[in-house]
């Protein structure tokens, strides 16, 4: 059961809602992605460099400790409530990194620390996070498969 | 059908006789900010959590509209009050302190007509001589509640509204010669057009504001033009768009309508279309149009508080949003 079937449902009334709501303006909130996105990679391009050249890191560790220090750099900025700012001006561009799986994580966290430290904090922390989770270890299992499959018939 | 369904007439004029409102930090700095009796420069309330915050400004709404009165807590007979959060805690909780007979109710966003309707009509019928109607909300915990943890870094849409925060309470009495009366009310039937956005709050709540305006007029045969204001809850400037499209649809030109949303902040991007909550018109009427009515500015005022009746359950089943809105009819005659 939903709205449809009620007897006040009015196609009309919501063609003209459509109509009148204010539209949310694409090229700038894309512009305003684009280049905190742009600057977030760049940071994070600067401490692979970084990493590289004074710490000798390669592969692997240098991949975890770049992401390291952006993952203490988004919770740390979501602490001090800074990173919720970032994100109301550049939306996508400041979620899709991973500062933004940090953010999502830690803000909840914060936010039921309320309810105590194992059903608030721990038990809500991955209420947003946990569907990135969930869908990424599926996608990731999938992609496998395939690889998987595309390599015994050596189409790859 | 029986044209006057839903409106009642108090012959007795149950008279508001204080108000008494308290608004967090950001109603405090826009510009109705200086009417508010009290304003908070910490949106916690010195308390430890904001759902504990809530509570007390609640609490703080009720203790001191009952002071403002010359009245103790036990010559107070009823007090009847709701909020927007599961279980209405908030009002619930408040209640804990009072140690007086309590109704909490929950209408949403219109919580504070419903509260002054069944208020009033205690009043009228002589059982109680004292009786306390309040409402609050507030942004922190609404958000938790509805929307996403308050340091995610998330987008607004544009048509969503900003949950005020807020609370205030009106002590009614009966007839006292000179303070505002509730000489009629409508109670709201729950209207739903289909309106599947939980962001726009205000396309929720427009049906459901136009069909008790126009039963109010109906029943009361009266048009807009008998009422010096009318002011409706939280539609903010979309819904009061909205509104206004479907009253002139009924051929009712509400040329005099102005929306508590649409006040209660200096509209600017981050509020988009303006305040939201069960705190929202219950502040803009105690402290802005309440005092206008006392001092004879306005004669006659209809209120129409406006509530969207979701829950996050079922919004994400996919149900619409229903709206419900009840409406007063204040009047002053000096």
């Amino acid at each position: 059961m939903t709205g449809k079937n009620n007897q006040n449902y009015n196609e009309e009334y919501l063609n003209y809602v459509k109509e009148i709501a204010p539209k949310t303006k694409h090229l700038k909130t894309l512009w305003h992605a684009f280049w905190v996105g742009g600057v977030i990679c760049l940071i994070g391009q600067f401490i692979r460099y970084s990493f590289m050249y004074w710490f000798n890191l390669y592969g692997d560790q240098l991949a975890g400790a770049t992401s390291m220090v952006l993952i203490f750099l988004a919770s740390f900025l979501t602490g001090i409530g800074v990173y919720d700012r970032i994100g109301k001006y550049a939306g996508g561009g400041s979620i899709v990194p991973i500062t933004g799986f940090a953010n999502s994580i830690v803000s909840p966290a914060m936010e039921f620390k309320s309810e105590g430290y194992i059903y608030g904090l721990a038990a809500k922390m991955f209420v947003i996070a946990g569907p990135i989770i969930v869908f990424g270890v599926i996608g990731s299992v999938c992609t496998g498969l395939i690889y998987y499959i595309l390599n015994l018939f050596s189409l790859i | 059908m029986d044209k006057r369904k839903g409106t009642l007439f108090f012959k007795n004029k149950p008279s508001i006789f204080k108000t008494f409102s308290i608004v967090g930090p950001k109603e405090k700095q826009s510009k109705l900010g200086k009417y508010y009796d009290m304003a908070l420069d910490d949106d916690k309330f010195d308390e430890s959590t904001y759902e504990k915050a809530e509570c007390k400004m609640l609490s703080t709404a009720v203790s001191k509209v009952i002071k403002k009165s010359n009245l103790k807590k036990d010559e107070i007979d009823l007090i009847i009050s709701g909020d927007l959060l599961n279980q209405i805690i908030s009002a619930n909780f408040m209640a804990r302190d009072f140690d007086v007979p309590f109704l909490g109710v929950y209408s949403a966003c219109s919580t504070i007509t419903e509260s002054l309707i069944l208020g009033a009509s205690f009043i009228n019928s002589n059982n109680f001589n004292n009786v306390v109607c309040a409402a609050g909300s507030h942004y922190a915990t609404a958000e938790r509640q509805y929307r996403y943890p308050l340091e995610l870094g998330a987008i607004r849409p544009p048509q969503s509204q900003w949950t005020a925060t807020g609370a205030g309470a009106y002590l009614l009495k009966p007839f006292i010669k000179g303070y505002p009366i509730i000489t009629s009310a409508t109670i709201g039937k729950v209207v739903d057009f289909g309106v599947l956005d939980a962001n726009n709050m205000g396309a929720a709540m427009a049906p459901a504001a136009a069909s008790t305006l126009k039963n109010h007029f109906l029943a009361t045969n009266t048009t807009p033009k008998d009422y010096d204001l009318i002011l409706t809850g939280d539609l903010g400037a979309l819904g009061s768009r909205l509104v206004k499209h479907l009253m002139d649809k009924s051929g009712y030109d509400i040329f005099n309508h102005v929306d508590s949303g649409e006040l209660i902040y200096n509209l600017d991007e981050e509020d988009f279309q303006g305040g939201s909550g069960a705190g929202c018109g219950t502040v803009v009427m105690a402290s802005y149009i309440y005092p206008k009515l006392l001092n004879g500015e306005f004669k006659r005022v209809l209120f129409s508080a406006t509530g969207a009746l979701l829950s996050t359950v079922s919004s994400q089943q996919g149900e619409s949003i229903p709206g419900i809105s009840h409406a007063v009819c204040l009047e002053c005659n000096l």
